[in-house]
């Protein structure tokens, strides 16, 4: 992990709708190389700070650079230089592995004569070189997961988000999807993620947790549970989200 | 006593195009009254199947299941009066206030919100100041609430929920399962799958559910004492590195990531081998590890049969 690059920027970011404040003066950096765990309540802000990030929604005030990009002006270059993948969407079910590569690979501008090798590449790397025709939603759960994260960073992006991306998936491909996590950032590509498992954020280099709208914490696991006193991520996380006013709306 | 729930080998093939794909196989299992029972498995594993020939909405392919004595085929009218089924995907209207998609449902079952007002009271009290809120813009734990209460209106006795937790952030999975537990109290018999395996230490008795076949059936603490071997946790600043030079021990057996820590266990045969694996792991370099032996959880017995069942 390279300190003195950091590939997110936002400072003061706010997202407002009509009089509710959903994010409210957001600060924080995430740097090149690093896993960063983005934790909250269901409601307190995340996807909407997500999608400010991902060039989606344009913020009511505040500032961010995603890649060297500002939110505002350049949300198509922010799109073009970040992957995304969540549990709920990520594959076409009805194209076969190979389809679905193309497709996204085409997406991203990659040429067909690179494109053709990379596939070659990527499905030998997955050992899913048999399944090439296969259709997607014929895959078992964690062969889609594990290819949707392959996908998601098929144009080499400096950020990827990923969405709860191990939701219901069983432990031990949560686990194996966890490596590819970390090698990925070790690759130098940044790592933005968000999950309900709170033993996923210890894997975290840092972890910041949202709260109404607000980051209430943002530290190493390690260092958070030393302040919190806690025994453990989830302790910090209900400590911290039993405070939630709007939580329960 | 009836037995609420009964199942002897249930099974359920889909046909597609023409292959056949087994859903849920051989599934013999026995929920008490009153019991907080956990169906604990991945996606895909066939808990949604298993839940739907319960609650009459599809005929099995093998076997039978018995809700009260009533065959969930021939006597599903009468089954629908008393149970409760919460599907795993939200499934209330999204464009009916909180208030209009609970008279809808008490309206279904020939009903009123009044009459079982204090079947509902406890949730509904917490659901009440946005009861003009469409359901679609309710936070995740509040829709969660407010379909346990759909469930509730008509007073059923016997209740299936479908991965009530899924996506539902700590603090109000937390939450739930104290509702859970207050139903218990009063009575209820409840089904609930998760994949939440932290979940599992909250029922009464649990099922281990992989590729549509249960792998375990017991309560919680006694399917932790069958891991049957030592369990070691492992703890490093740097895990990851950790968990590539342990994989590099021959002694190891399996070891996994838990958090904070790599749970490890060791191949039989050699009584001082947790200090050989401290003395191997200095040789690499990795001097300031934390070892100490634990009691193994829920994951930790699931993992070693899916390991057991692959082998």
């Amino acid at each position: 992990m390279n300190s003195t690059e950091p590939v997110i920027i936002a400072k003061d970011l706010t997202k407002k709708f009509g009089s509710f404040t959903a994010v409210d003066q957001i600060s924080f950096e995430v740097q090149r190389g690093e896993i960063f765990g983005f934790l909250g309540a269901n409601g307190a802000g995340k996807t909407t700070a997500m999608r400010m990030l991902s060039g989606l929604s344009i913020p009511t005030s505040g500032e961010a650079t995603v890649a060297g990009y500002d939110v505002y002006h350049q949300q198509n270059q922010i799109k073009a230089n970040i992957g995304y993948m969540s549990q709920k969407f990520s594959l076409y079910e009805d194209l076969t592995v190979r389809e679905n590569i193309w497709f996204y690979g085409g997406i991203y501008g990659i040429p067909k004569k690179e494109l053709k090798q990379k596939i070659d590449a990527l499905l030998h790397e997955l050992a899913m070189t048999e399944e090439a025709n296969t259709f997607v939603r014929a895959l078992p759960l964690g062969w889609r997961q594990k290819l949707a994260f392959s996908i998601a960073i098929i144009h080499q992006p400096g950020i990827v988000f990923l969405d709860e991306p191990t939701g219901g998936v069983d432990p031990i491909t949560r686990r194996q999807f966890w490596e590819m996590i970390y090698n990925t950032a070790k690759s130098g590509i940044t790592i933005f993620v968000t999950t309900h498992y709170m033993d996923e954020a210890e894997y975290c280099d840092r972890v910041s947790i949202m709260v109404d709208g607000r980051i209430e914490a943002l530290d190493k696991p390690s260092i958070l549970k030393k302040k919190y006193n806690a025994s453990s991520m989830d302790d910090v996380f209900v400590q911290l989200a039993r405070g939630a006013k709007r939580g329960n709306s | 006593m009836i037995t609420p729930v009964i199942c002897e080998g249930l099974g359920k093939v889909y046909q597609e195009k023409k292959k056949e794909i087994i859903a849920v196989q051989g599934i013999n299992l026995e929920v008490d009254q009153g019991e907080l029972f956990g169906l604990i498995g991945p996606d895909g594993a066939g808990k949604t199947t298993l839940f739907r020939m319960l609650t009459t909405l599809m005929i099995p392919t093998t076997g039978k299941a018995l809700i009260n004595d009533l065959n969930t085929v021939g006597d599903f009218r009468k089954i629908r009066q008393f149970i409760g089924y919460m599907p795993g995907r939200f499934s209330l209207y999204q464009d009916l206030t909180v208030k209009e998609n609970l008279h809808f449902f008490a309206t279904l079952f020939h009903t009123t919100i009044e009459a079982n007002y204090e079947q509902i009271k406890d949730i509904y009290i917490q659901l009440e100041p946005f009861q003009n809120r469409r359901a679609g813009k309710l936070s995740g734990g509040m829709k969660q609430k407010l379909a346990l209460c759909c469930t509730l209106v008509h007073q059923p006795s016997i209740l299936f929920l479908d991965e009530p937790t899924t996506g539902v952030d700590p603090v109000s999975r937390k939450e739930f399962w104290q509702m859970l537990k207050k139903l218990k109290k009063d009575g209820m018999t409840i089904i609930v799958s998760t994949p939440y395996m932290d979940e599992a230490s909250l029922c009464d008795r649990i099922a281990l559910i992989q590729d549509g076949k249960i792998l375990k059936i017991d309560s919680p603490s006694t399917v932790s004492n069958q891991f049957g071997r030592s369990l070691y946790a492992i703890e490093s600043d740097h895990s990851f590195h950790l968990l590539h030079a342990l994989r590099d021990i021959p002694m190891i057996d399996t070891c996994f990531s838990f958090g904070n820590a790599i749970h490890v266990t060791i191949k039989t045969g050699d009584q001082n081998s947790i200090e050989k694996v401290s003395i191997a792991l200095e040789q690499q370099g990795i001097s300031d590890v934390k070892i100490s032996e634990i009691t193994p959880g829920i994951e930790d017995v699931f993992m070693d049969l899916l390991q057991k069942q692959v082998a």
